[in-house]
């Protein structure tokens, strides 16, 4: 279909710089997210590659074809771009029917009668809509809405599409459900996603690659979902990710201490890091499930502060030092080992996983997500 | 493949230098015309003339009437706005909603109209209800006299009282019942209640009501033409039209009209900027969303009293003066007594069929009234989109001089384009029904855009961009999403225009010639030669015109409600 290349783009507002010096490329085919906070300026990534903003430099190029590019006072307008788009808010057009809305597109193609008849069908069907193609949107609930803006933006096979939080208006359930579909759509028509949320869970579900955006429009890392949840390239990113605890590390006496307390830490610090460990600046990233709780008197030793029942997870906050851990446990699997604590009891934590940072780094990245 | 697209100047520049030239042509020449003329003779500032002219004494009489005018209306219409938006949402007064629309009747009537009638019943001499009574007890002097500064007081405060009615009746309506009860429960009496925490709460929506009514009462010209002039008792927008009138429009007299216009915009503004002012300071957060149910007060003894009241009150301020008119209308001549003998239908057909004056007359409303509200429509649109929509660099540009209409009366926009039109930049316009045309333009403007902002601030900006996503162009979007949806806030505008431009009459009587007459000025100079019966005669045609566009008007906005 089509690849789309951005070449050192630049956009502001009122001289408040959104994007900076942008340069990215999305690949043919790929499904390709760009997560961050809300107002880190992805929306306008996406605005800019449909042609509804104009940056205030740089180049935007979609397949072969130069898009946008003020200093040479190229302009494309969107309806010359061969996208299709989903809003956020669906932008389900309220006075035409599920038929009429889905159809537009082929209109403007001015492709025939019988074929665009077929094609709206096809993609109505594609959503699973048959049947309700004779409804108004006020007729329909929010994820009806949603698929028939997808089905709207996919009926004309469009080089790219590009989606905007599509899924946040909906519940828990009917958003893996598009999720699921959506990936299934992706596969079955090899169409150019981008893809824009602040959810990271669903970039991790369906994208191929995944670009972190932090608040102030930097990109922080990009690459597949697995290396951005396994190998983040900072702070900002583990944290991003997903739950995180950050514990501040000293080095007294040949032994790695939580920093605040006499608990010595046994997970093994890798050699590039003992400068930084000896300088007192290191900190040590994991996640709540990578955390194994135990009895064991050689591991490191914390006190248990709240234990919250979560169903499937036991929540626990263990106080080590003046630090506080996070750790998620399976109810399950800690049933059967017979490893269910109570407020109050003297515990160990053993490291199943562990992620290295900079003490500076994790205090300023402090507050953004 | 597809090349590469040249962007020099796009449709959005274009269409905002078009809205602005419109609005610049229309709106803000005409006025700046008239500060121009106000303050500069020969291109020279000149402060001494305009001290002059405003201590003449007639025109210092004027300026004090139209204040005397607008503070009697303006307290007057508070107190009976509050009182009855009061009765009819916080009361158990009987058949409430009923009630309720029927005090909003008024505002349908125009009160030139209603003067005319209220002249018919109250003059001196040939009044009805004067005679009526003089026969009765046998009285040497009339007991009424409508004529006077009281009487213009009365009539405008019955014809003007709904603008603090409908705020506040909204606003009580709206009000959480649970700010009431807390005080209830801490205590305090329904009094107490009702003059610590109701009255202040409210005071932000009687204040807006009150200050429409000075603005709309300080440029009245209808009601002081009729019972005021007669007996020398000016305000400024007829003392403007005295003199134009007298002088055949000499350049004297259109000066010393701009110097007092310009007073009118000063005080129009002022009112203006009060008012959003405290609306804004006022926006506690007492007043929700969604209508509760506030307990009500129980009349009980005092219920039917109340009842009756109320109905006598829209008895004498609606009922009486239209069937006046009508009856008047049919009378073989002016002051006979109504009885069937002397009533006919002649003067009817005679106006409608017989007499080129007024048939003219109704003509001309017709034709330009629709030519006025359908171009207002379309430019108003077209400039709406343009502030709401566009991203454009010196749109506020078009923001304030979209406001600036709101502030304009009728007079001042009638005397700026005098000045615009009358041959000084190379068309002249005079005494063609054309200066009325763009008279009637700059003058409902303000609708226009009010109407099509609120329609197109209701539209989200995703449905016109999803339209151009799926490969729409720029006005293949505007023609396919946003007309369709905003079409119920055209129409509106269309109607909100039509219907008044049909029965004005402050702007085009300065502006009318020999063929131009309007309704409104049909009535008004029929009235002005004595011509009663006619004048009556025609004012029941305008009536029932205006009724039925009344109607017509809620047949469409409510279909259009029930198609989108």
């Amino acid at each position: 279909m089509a690849s789309v290349r951005l070449e050192k783009v630049s956009k502001s507002y009122d001289k408040h710089p959104v994007i900076k010096d942008l340069s990215i490329t999305i690949n043919d085919g790929e499904c390709f997210t760009f997560l961050g906070p809300s107002g880190c300026g992805k929306t306008v990534i996406l605005r800019l590659i449909a042609g509804f903003e104009q940056p205030d430099s740089g180049k935007i190029i979609i397949g072969d074809t130069l898009v946008c590019c003020p200093d040479e006072h190229v302009f494309l307008p969107p309806e010359k771009r061969s996208i299709g788009v989903v809003f956020q808010d669906y932008a389900v057009w309220p006075h035409k029917t599920v038929y009429e809305n889905v159809v537009y597109p082929l209109k403007m193609q001015k492709v025939q009668k019988e074929e665009a008849d077929g094609r709206t069908m096809k993609s109505i069907a594609m959503v699973n809509l048959q049947t309700l193609e004779k409804r108004l949107p006020f007729q329909l609930s929010g994820g009806q809405q949603q698929r028939v803006a997808l089905a709207r933006a996919l009926v004309s096979g469009p080089a790219i599409m590009l989606l905007d939080e599509p899924l946040s208006n909906l519940d828990a359930n009917l958003r893996e459900e598009m999720r699921f579909e959506m990936k299934e759509l992706q596969k079955n028509t090899g169409v150019t996603i981008l893809y824009v949320t602040h959810d990271q869970e669903v970039a991790l579900a369906i994208s191929d690659r995944v670009a972190v955006m932090d608040k102030n429009g930097n990109i922080r890392q990009i690459g597949p979902p697995d290396e951005i949840y396994e190998k983040p390239a900072d702070s900002f990113v583990f944290k991003f990710m997903g739950v995180s605890n950050f514990i501040p590390l000293d080095y007294r006496d040949g032994k790695v201490y939580v920093r605040g307390s006499d608990s010595v830490m046994e997970y093994p610090v890798p050699k590039d890091q003992t400068d930084a460990l000896r300088e007192g600046s290191l900190v040590a990233g994991c996640r709540p499930q990578d955390i194994q709780l135990s009895t064991n008197e050689t591991h490191l030793r914390g006190l248990l502060k709240r234990a919250v029942y979560l169903g499937s997870t036991i929540d626990y906050r263990i106080a080590v030092g003046e630090t506080e851990i996070r750790v998620q446990q399976d109810i399950q699997e800690a049933l059967a080992e017979n490893r269910i604590y109570a407020e109050g009891d003297k515990i160990g934590l053993r490291f199943l996983d562990m992620k290295w940072f900079a003490r500076q780094e994790v205090d300023a990245g402090e507050g953004v997500s | 493949m597809l090349g590469r697209y040249i962007k020099s100047v796009g449709i959005a520049e274009l269409l905002l230098a078009l809205s602005v030239l419109i609005l610049v042509v229309v709106v803000a020449v005409p006025v700046l015309l008239i500060v121009w003329t106000a303050l500069f003779v020969d291109g020279q500032l000149n402060i001494k003339d305009i001290v002059m002219v405003l201590s003449e004494p007639d025109t210092y009489e004027a300026l004090k009437n139209s204040l005397v005018i607008a503070g009697g209306v303006t307290f007057l219409s508070t107190i009976i706005g509050v009182f009855f938006a009061w009765l009819v949402s916080r009361t158990d007064l009987p058949f409430k909603n009923t009630m309720k629309l029927l005090f909003l009747i008024p505002f349908m009537l125009p009160s030139f109209i209603g003067a005319l009638a209220w002249k018919m019943l109250l003059s001196p001499r040939s009044g009805y209800v004067n005679k009526f009574l003089m026969n009765t007890f046998g009285l040497e002097d009339s007991p009424f006299d409508i004529y006077g500064l009281i009487g213009i007081i009365a009539v405008e405060t019955m014809y003007l009282f709904p603008f603090v009615f409908i705020q506040v009746s909204g606003a009580l309506e709206r009000m959480d019942p649970t700010l009431e009860e807390s005080a209830r429960i801490s205590g305090a009496g329904l009094l107490t209640i009702t003059r610590k925490i109701t009255l202040p709460l409210m005071l932000p929506s009687i204040v807006a009501g009150a200050l429409l009514v000075a603005l709309y009462s300080l440029a009245h010209f209808g009601v002081p033409a009729i019972l005021g002039t007669e007996v020398g008792i000016y305000n400024i927008p007829t003392k403007i039209y005295e003199r134009i009138y007298q002088s055949a429009g000499s350049f004297d007299a259109i000066r010393t009209g701009t110097i007092l216009s310009s007073i009118l915009v000063i005080s129009a503004g002022l009112i203006l900027y009060a008012q959003s002012f405290i609306l804004k300071a006022g926006r506690f957060q007492v007043i929700a969303g969604k209508s509760m149910r506030p307990t009500l007060l129980k009349l009980r003894g005092l219920k039917m009293p109340l009842l009756v009241l109320s109905i006598l009150y829209i008895a004498i301020t609606v009922i009486l003066p239209t069937v006046t008119i009508f009856m008047v209308g049919s009378l073989k001549t002016y002051g006979l007594e109504f009885n069937l003998e002397n009533m006919t239908l002649d003067n009817l057909t005679y106006i409608l069929f017989d007499w080129k004056m007024t048939k003219d007359a109704i003509w001309n409303s017709f034709y330009l009234s629709l030519a006025a509200a359908f171009v207002t429509m379309l430019v108003g649109t077209l400039i709406s989109y343009v502030i709401v929509k566009m991203k454009v660099r010196g749109k506020f540009i078009l923001e304030f001089l979209g406001v600036l209409p709101f502030s304009l009366p009728g007079t001042v926009i009638a005397l700026g384009v005098i000045l615009m039109w009358s041959g000084k930049f190379g068309i002249n316009l005079y005494n063609t029904a054309w200066i009325i045309f763009v008279a009637y333009v700059a003058r409902y403007m303000a609708f226009s855009l009010k109407s099509n902002s609120a329609a197109l601030e209701q539209v989200h900006d995703s449905l016109e961009e999803a339209a151009r996503a799926c490969g729409a162009t720029h006005w293949q979007a505007l023609k396919d999403i946003v007309i369709p949806l905003i079409k119920p806030g055209m129409v509106a505008a269309f109607f909100l225009i039509f219907l008044p431009a049909l029965r004005e009459l402050t702007t085009s009587v300065l502006l009318y010639g020999p063929t131009t007459r309007t309704i409104g000025v049909a009535i008004y100079t029929l009235n002005e030669d004595g011509e009663t019966v006619y004048a009556a005669a025609l004012a029941s045609i305008a009536l029932v015109i205006i009724v039925v566009g009344q109607l017509v008007i809620k047949r469409i906005t409510r279909s259009n409600v029930e198609g989108v």
